[in-house]
């Protein structure tokens, strides 16, 4: 009696029915959307992401840069003596190197690696320390002052300069910079490196620890004009190219230009027994908040990072379309369902009132509450799953519109090792550019593909079907709560 | 067997007390068929209702056979009714979206029989009251008469001691009204039930075995 009752009443009041079920299927198709969007900008935002920080990094640990002592650091500065550089045909050709750490980038001590691989549920662990190599190389004039200027107001008088790059007293000099990303050889499970694709030549293994040798990216490599067995001078020595990479994701650039080992890096940059970021991988996701307070606790002076922390400092479209799924569209999402939710009741409710005497009938002939309230409930909870499938049907057409419609998104992954307040300058130049100093950043078009889970299917439907039961349950409250007496009486 | 002691109902009506049953003292023994006259809007229907398990007495007591209704659960109400009692209204109160066969089976849902049974037994209490051949019609198919047939089919399918029947040919034509009439007063005969039927119309009182008029609350037998 149970279902042939339900199907009559939906068949026939086809109105209610398709009201409550449009309702809810457009709730269900916008949070099917929503989320898919979401995923994909996700996935966009984990696939930068791991360009810079690697494949399987569930957290990072830097720490904040501090602002130049005055008179020290600030920007790389290149002092030329009077004597530096060889004289040839009167010009002076200078050729200087810097390897230092990436500005805004703090180095600290690297038993902070030691300390991280301590806490429990960790899984792997690895340290990188990041420096900019800068070439400075040109021509300038020779010798001594060829000229002399007047006095303030006055007029001076001299002979013409001459040497330099033009012969007449000018300068002609290239920086060239390019990132260097020092690694531990050995630390293949996490870290730069296991987002990158061997292009050519071979990759570390452990023996190059403390050996010249170096893994560029395929990119510069090819805009360098370098190849494998080739040099490439860093901070003033002579690496061997091995091998190059490429980003394992066609979205993505790789984190550096260089790769070199890290007791190198540390040698060559003068910066001994330092490191700027620690790769750490949890053991379970479920573990990675207990793994960040421990490492809170255990290095109070580091910043630790989570991937979802790392999310915000992508940048770019995907980041707008990041901050308007999870803002605008869930908000939508969940005003919508309530909507859809108010208007299951509202309807639900409605029809109790004008089936007063239906149910005071049924009442009268011994219908029991309970059969009332499931009869109700039964109603509101097919409709409410109707709803829902057609709900799923709408999303995955909506869902099939977005990835064939493929929007392309821009991103700029920015590694977050955190920089400090820009500082008083050293001689000749500036402090640091303050916060948002950025270590590596990798800019790239990205095309959203929208994700669809069984799982967001599975909620969508299930969502459909709550509000579904609650429209019942509070239908079916309405109905039982009906004297049966005063049911027939308000026929009468 | 009815018996009703004492019982007085009173409602609140728009910030007054409206008395519908005044002390009403009342035995009505089995197999009667009994007619209840009374002015309209005189209380005709709360007085059926409170035979019908459906209201209980702001005081005195009714009692059908050993239970007693007036103090009785909700739940053990809805049983009576669902058992031993049948309920013929004046507006037919089917439900429209069932047909005929269907209404008839709402009266068999709560007493959890297999389907097949229910609609054995409402198939043959649609051929009791004529109307076989509209098992599959729905109320706003037939007509009048018709639909009271259905609304008497789906009183008498669970077999009831007691058949309730509120101004039963108050919305028919005079010769549906006979007709009805002497449907219901032969399964009456044939089914051995108490049938009480309340009217206004004295064409369908002067049939009944025993007629009560109440005024102000006040039974008053009538020969």
């Amino acid at each position: 009696m149970f279902g042939t009752y339900l199907l009559r009443e939906l068949t026939n009041r086809r109105k209610q029915t398709a009201i409550i079920a449009i309702g809810m299927a457009l709730a269900i198709a916008l949070v099917i959307i929503v989320n898919a969007v979401s995923g994909g900008v996700r996935d966009a935002q984990a696939s930068v992401l791991a360009s810079v920080y690697g494949v399987g990094t569930d957290i990072t640990v830097s720490q904040a840069a501090q602002p130049p002592a005055a008179g020290t650091g600030g920007r790389p500065a290149f002092n030329v003596g009077a004597g530096d550089g060889a004289t040839a045909g009167g010009a002076r050709v200078i050729n200087q190197t810097r390897l230092v750490a990436t500005r805004g980038t703090a180095t600290f001590d690297s038993t902070a690696l030691a300390t991280a691989n301590s806490v429990s549920n960790v899984k792997a662990t690895t340290a990188t320390l990041s420096l900019e190599n800068t070439t400075f190389n040109g021509t300038l004039p020779g010798g001594a002052k060829t000229g002399s200027s007047g006095g303030q107001g006055g007029a001076g008088q001299g002979t013409a300069p001459t040497g330099g790059s033009d012969g007449a007293g000018g300068s002609s000099f290239k920086v060239d910079s390019f990132s260097v990303e020092g690694i531990d050889p050995a630390g293949a499970a996490v870290g730069p490196l296991t987002a990158v694709t061997l292009s050519a030549g071979r990759t570390f293994t452990s023996a190059d620890v403390g050996k010249d040798v170096v893994v560029l990216d395929s990119s510069y490599a090819t805009a360098a004009s370098l190849a494998v067995d080739g040099t490439i001078s860093i901070g003033g020595t002579d690496f061997t190219i091995i091998g190059l990479v490429s980003s394992s994701s066609s979205a993505s650039a790789t984190a550096a230009n260089a790769y070199i080992p890290l007791d190198v890096a540390q040698t060559v940059s003068n910066l001994p027994g330092v490191i700027s970021n620690v790769y750490v991988q949890a053991n379970s996701s479920a573990n990675i908040a207990q793994i960040q307070a421990d490492l809170k606790k255990s290095l109070p002076n580091a910043t630790v990072n989570t991937q979802a922390d790392l999310a915000s400092s992508v940048s770019g479209s995907l980041g707008t379309a990041s901050s308007l799924v999870s803002s605008l569209g869930t908000w939508l999402s969940i005003i919508v369902l309530a909507a859809a939710f108010l208007l299951a009741i509202l309807f639900t409710i409605s029809g109790v009132t004008r089936r007063t005497r239906e149910f005071g009938t049924l009442k009268a002939i011994g219908w029991r509450n309970s059969m009332i309230v499931r009869q109700v409930a039964g109603e509101s909870f097919v409709q409410g799953l109707i709803g829902g499938v057609i709900g799923v049907v709408v999303g995955l057409v909506g869902i099939v519109a977005v990835n064939l419609a493929a929007p392309t998104l821009t991103a700029s992954a920015v590694a977050t090792r955190a920089a400090g307040p820009g500082g008083a300058g050293g001689s000749g130049a500036g402090g640091g550019r303050g916060f948002g100093q950025h270590a590596a950043a990798a800019t790239t078009n990205i095309v959203l593909h929208a994700p669809v889970t069984a799982t967001i299917i599975v909620i969508a439907v299930g969502l459909a079907m709550l509000g579904g039961l609650l429209a019942g349950a509070i239908g079916g409250w309405r109905a039982a709560r009906l004297r049966p007496a005063e049911a027939l009486r308000s026929v009468a | 067997m009815y018996e009703l002691k004492n019982v007085t109902k009173t409602y609140r009506q728009a910030k007054r007390t409206v008395t519908a049953l005044n002390n009403v003292t009342l035995s009505i023994p089995n197999g009667q068929m009994l007619a209840i006259q009374w002015p309209t809007g005189g209380g005709k229907s709360t007085l059926l209702q409170m035979l019908g398990a459906l209201e209980r007495p702001s005081s005195g007591s009714v009692a059908l056979g050993d239970d007693v209704l007036s103090s009785m659960r909700d739940s053990k109400l809805a049983v009576i009714r669902a058992q031993e009692i049948g309920f013929v209204f004046q507006g037919f109160n089917l439900i429209p979206t069932l047909t005929a066969q269907e209404n008839v089976e709402t009266a068999l849902a709560p007493l959890g029989l297999s389907t097949a049974e229910r609609r054995s037994r409402a198939a043959q209490a649609l051929a009791d009251v004529g109307l076989a051949d509209r098992a599959t019609h729905r109320p706003a198919e037939l007509s009048g008469g018709q639909q009271q047939r259905v609304a008497i089919a789906r009183a008498l399918v669970k077999n009831p001691d007691v058949l309730l029947a509120d101004e039963p040919t108050g919305n028919l034509d005079e010769e549906t009204r006979d007709d009805i009439m002497g449907l219901l007063e032969g399964l009456w005969r044939d089914k051995g039930l108490t049938l009480i039927v309340v009217t206004h119309d004295s064409a369908v009182a002067k049939r009944a075995q025993r007629r009560i008029h109440i005024k102000q609350g006040m039974v008053t037998e009538k020969s």
